[in-house]
């Protein structure tokens, strides 16, 4: 057991598939870890204590609100943001339907939504309406109301299918 | 304002033994953090009233979910997905599976504990009248070894429990005898997910030969702590379930609740909506009843 207090200490996880060693206080959120120390950028803050989702990132294929992990926790890990998707079929297709649909606006929760899409696509490959409003409950949008990105992922999880 | 991260200590615990053990060489010293749902919030809210942190998240002694004789035994590190996913948690006690699928929302659930839940001792945490109506028993851990308190006496009053600085939650068992129950749960807030409850109930009832052999019903966010309204419950215990009797335990229910003005509602909004789930409660156990 190692303790420290006012001290930043070496953190090694994987990100987007890159081993990466950060210098950090291990309270840190993982939130700014990313965002600053990494300049991933993609992942955003909204309210900064769990409520809103704009921060999801998937840790060990897992969806999570960063804004709430001490970067600590994630030693060893394998964390995946809205930079770490590009080669994903899925994204593809979910970026297509969102444009499509008028799913992003001002932008700020579309990286959570895509996450939490993609959470819910590895879960539910073939979700129903219910599925995708609980997928992406815990995402909060000020702009579209919601229908267009429910739609949105419906028909990217459609497309999906097919192909 | 937000914390300064420089601030704070932050231990890794490898094992639950290292855990228990720094606790009861420094107690009081250590707030314990599993998934941060909670700490992490107070933590950004500058309100956190610990500057040492012991992370107990992922531990395997706390997140194991296991069926051992008698019992279900939860790890309370078992997270709200974990209990989600289970089977056999779905299948007894559903009252505790809802209560986890109506928690925050899925990246909650994902980092959220039972465990958590319960120290954290909220009057409106989701999962907290389920323990109550499935009467769960707790096993705290300590580096003295192991006691067993019941769940129904734990909480004491507003954030005050039966854990002593150097103690743990390690589990949270319940008994599987409840199949043959009507579970009855319902969570009213401003929005399914993600919001928290401004009245939430668990209830259980059994009837047998027209009369209430048994009733149970526990309610969220109207006391300081998560309540059993056992004056209604013996209202309806020997008693058909009639009209008057209905009546009584609605009038009854009220009585016993002490809900208040926040942010979220009002008591007398509060006061209303306990009356109609109390009466929707004994309207599913009647039509239960008549479907036998």
């Amino acid at each position: 057991m190692s303790t420290y207090r006012g001290a930043k200490r070496e953190i090694s996880f994987t990100v987007n598939g890159e081993r990466r060693t950060v210098r950090a206080y291990p309270i840190e959120r993982l939130l700014d870890v990313l965002r600053q120390q990494l300049s991933l950028t993609g992942t955003k803050e909204g309210c900064g204590e769990g409520e809103c989702g704009a921060c999801s990132v998937l840790i060990d294929n897992e969806l999570v609100d960063s804004c709430l992990v001490p970067v600590a926790q994630v030693e060893g890990a394998s964390v995946v943001t809205i930079e770490g998707l590009a080669a994903d079929t899925r994204f593809h297709a979910l970026r297509d339907t969102f444009l499509e649909c008028g799913g992003a606006q001002c932008g700020i929760c579309t990286p959570g939504m895509i996450l939490a899409a993609i959470d819910l696509l590895n879960r539910k490959p073939i979700p129903t309406m219910e599925d995708i409003r609980e997928g992406l409950s815990g995402n909060l949008c000020r702009c579209t109301g919601y229908v267009q990105i429910l739609e949105a992922v419906a028909e990217a999880a459609r497309r999906t299918v097919i192909r | 304002m937000r914390s300064d991260p420089s601030e704070y200590e932050f231990v890794i615990a490898a094992s639950l033994r290292e855990a228990v053990q720094l606790l009861s060489e420094q107690p009081k010293a250590w707030m314990p953090i599993a998934g941060g749902t909670d700490v992490m919030v107070q933590l950004a809210w500058g309100a956190l009233r610990a500057d040492r942190l012991l992370s107990i998240w992922n531990l395997p002694e706390l997140r194991a979910i296991e069926v051992l004789g008698e019992e279900i035994r939860i790890g309370a590190g078992s997270t709200y997905t974990d209990v989600r996913r289970h089977q056999i948690i779905a299948r007894e006690f559903p009252l505790l599976s809802l209560a986890a699928s109506w928690t925050g929302g899925i990246a909650n659930q994902n980092r959220g504990t039972l465990g958590g839940n319960i120290v954290n001792a909220s009057p409106a945490a989701d999962s907290l009248p389920a323990l109550l109506a499935y009467e769960a028993e707790l096993i705290l851990a300590s580096a003295e070894g192991e006691r067993r308190v019941a769940y129904l006496d734990f909480h004491k009053d507003y954030k005050k429990m039966e854990l002593g600085p150097a103690e743990l939650i390690r589990a949270i068992c319940l008994k599987p005898r409840f199949r043959k129950y009507v579970s009855y749960a319902r969570k009213v807030g401003a929005r399914s997910a993600q919001a928290i409850a401004k009245v939430s109930i668990a209830a259980l009832g059994r009837v047998e030969k027209d009369k209430v052999a048994e009733a149970r019903i526990a309610l969220g966010s109207v006391a300081p702590i998560p309540i059993r309204l056992r004056e209604t419950e013996r209202v309806l215990v020997g008693s058909r379930l009639d009209a008057q009797t209905m009546a009584r335990a609605r009038k009854m229910a009220v009585a016993e609740s002490r809900p208040i003005d926040d942010i979220r509602s009002t008591a007398r909004y509060r006061a209303a909506v306990v009356e109609n789930l109390v009466a929707e409660f004994l309207e599913t156990l009647a039509a239960a009843q008549s479907d036998e």
